[in-house]
């Protein structure tokens, strides 16, 4: 498993209890995001059961699916409802997460 | 040693300097090193956010207090009441937590205390805590209707916590004879895992086909209508054609009054006799939130929902069941995805961080027969202060699917059941 840096990208001084918070687009983290994949792909991605493995397929390759499922262009039984809850840059973000996930 | 003291988790700790310069005074840089989470409830809840703050931040002394050594799961408990697969499919332990740097404790937690930042132990010891993450699922409301007692359980299972109860369903349905009767009452809303009721009824039914042909079930819900409903009735007629019959609030279906003794459940105006009676209780948050002033007068625990930061106690988070967290309905998906937004919040704001934006996912499989399958499933955001349901996304698996559809949905929710749990307890 390669180390993320999104998580936490910024180191964090606090000076006297006054913190600067960082500035973060009101986008979930592509860790959050790719979190929520985890309860039925499995860890990171390594499916245990009948749903396909992530971890490490073709950034292009996840985003393709997404957005076909999305715009129910790819048969599936619940990836097209459930893709139409993420918008381009989250797909994008995710995509890019599991890619860099070993296989 | 009697107790887990602070000087114990000090002795513990990588960067004890760091957190002990830390409580003192207004440090020069916070670490999160050190710092203490205790997480209590061993579920979905509980083992996903004890796991994911070891995940996010190894250096965080994670405790979790769970009772029980072996837990076992309610996903997949129907499959066990229906026969279609072992206890031991449910059963989960702590070993891959425990080898991961989670302390385990196997007590039960009394009390919280926010003010103290202290976790009161069954045996009187205590647990000291930057942060608490409470996850106790549910507890009964008890006297909700004249005779459902605690003490009737024996003789009449709820089996809506796994374990011995759901063993005993299983007995008392092994032992019934063919031609028997079979009643379930599912409870008033709301409730943990809406579809439930509905999937135990398919279960039982496709039990009952296979060794009791002769068998009904008679389904006494006080609800006007249940989740999954025309997946279910759907179902129904192509499986259990004439086995099932459901009668809801407009047709007698609220029970009144239980009688254990009798194996009788008491309507308005009727009196149902059953060979088994599985009666589920009306529900409320698990019992340390109530004691720990975190429920509400709804008896659920309302909670930040960004955070899952009790609105009522401090540096306490509550997730799964007990939280409100309405529009996610309370499932051990939503508690698992809901524990991960929880421990990233926690891991950041003990580094000084501001937590992120999060994100939430429900995906709830349902088996209506070994080999058919239905789902519904919903894309959260957080806008506004709110958890707020994305309305394009999720909904329910198509009504009028093939063959073909509902078994690959029975195939999915086996693979589901497969991957949280190796996501959670592996």
């Amino acid at each position: 498993m390669k180390k993320r840096i999104s998580f936490s990208v910024a180191l964090m001084l606090v000076f006297s209890g006054a913190s600067i918070s960082m500035a973060k687009a009101d986008m979930a983290s592509s860790t959050v995001l790719a979190n929520t994949c985890f309860s039925c792909h499995g860890t990171e991605g390594h499916s245990a059961g009948a749903m396909p493995t992530l971890a490490g397929k073709p950034a292009k390759l996840i985003e393709i699916a997404l957005k076909a499922f999305r715009d129910g262009k790819k048969p599936s039984t619940v990836m097209q409802r459930i893709a139409k809850g993420f918008n381009e840059d989250e797909i994008k973000s995710l995509a890019e997460y599991f890619a860099t996930v070993d296989k | 040693m009697s107790k887990f003291s602070r000087r114990t988790f000090n002795r513990m700790l990588g960067g004890g300097a760091a957190v002990a310069a830390a409580g003192l005074a207004a440090p020069a840089i916070v670490h999160a090193a050190g710092a203490k989470v205790v997480v209590i409830g061993g579920g979905f809840g509980g083992a996903t956010a004890a796991k994911y703050l070891k995940r996010f931040d190894k250096s965080i002394d994670v405790t979790l207090v769970e009772p029980s050594t072996h837990y076992m799961t309610c996903p997949f408990s129907n499959t066990v009441i229906g026969g279609l697969n072992p206890i031991s499919f449910i059963t989960k332990n702590y070993d891959a937590l425990r080898a991961m740097g989670v302390k385990v404790v196997h007590q039960l937690a009394t009390n919280v205390d926010g003010a103290k930042k202290q976790v009161t132990l069954a045996d009187g010891s205590t647990l000291a805590f930057d942060r608490c993450i409470v996850s106790p699922g549910i507890d009964f409301r008890w006297g909700y209707v004249e005779g459902a007692t605690e003490t009737i359980i024996d003789h009449v299972p709820h089996a809506w916590k796994a374990g011995p109860q759901t063993l005993l369903l299983k007995e008392q349905l092994t032992a019934m004879p063919d031609g028997g009767t079979f009643i379930i009452s599912p409870p008033p809303n709301p409730f943990r895992c809406p579809p439930g009721p509905g999937e135990r009824i398919s279960l039982v039914a496709n039990y009952f086909k296979t060794y009791k042909p002769k068998s009904k079930i008679l389904v006494l819900d006080p609800k006007k209508k249940f989740s999954k409903q025309g997946l279910f009735l759907e179902g129904w007629k192509k499986l259990y054609t004439g086995m099932i019959e459901y009668r809801n609030q407009d047709n007698d279906g609220v029970v009144r009054r239980v009688d254990a003794a009798k194996k009788m459940l008491i309507t308005d105006f009727g009196e149902y006799k059953g060979d088994v009676i599985n009666f589920i209780p009306a529900q409320k948050a698990g019992a340390i939130a109530a004691t720990s002033g975190l429920a509400d007068k709804t008896g659920w625990c309302p909670v930040d929902q960004k955070t899952f930061e009790s609105t009522l106690v401090k540096n306490v988070h509550v997730i799964g069941d007990a939280s409100i967290a309405s529009p996610m309905p309370k499932s051990g998906f939503s508690a698992s995805t809901q524990a991960k937004v929880t421990a990233a919040a926690i891991a950041a704001t003990l580094k000084g961080e501001t937590p992120g934006t999060p994100k939430f996912v429900n995906t709830c499989y349902s088996l209506v027969g070994p080999d058919y399958g239905i789902s519904v499933a919903k894309v959260y955001d957080y806008k506004d202060c709110k958890i707020v349901a994305i309305k394009e996304s999720g909904g329910l698996s198509p009504m009028g699917a093939d063959e073909d559809f509902h078994q690959q949905e029975a195939l999915y929710a086996d693979g589901w059941y497969r991957s949280i749990s190796q996501d959670i307890w592996g």
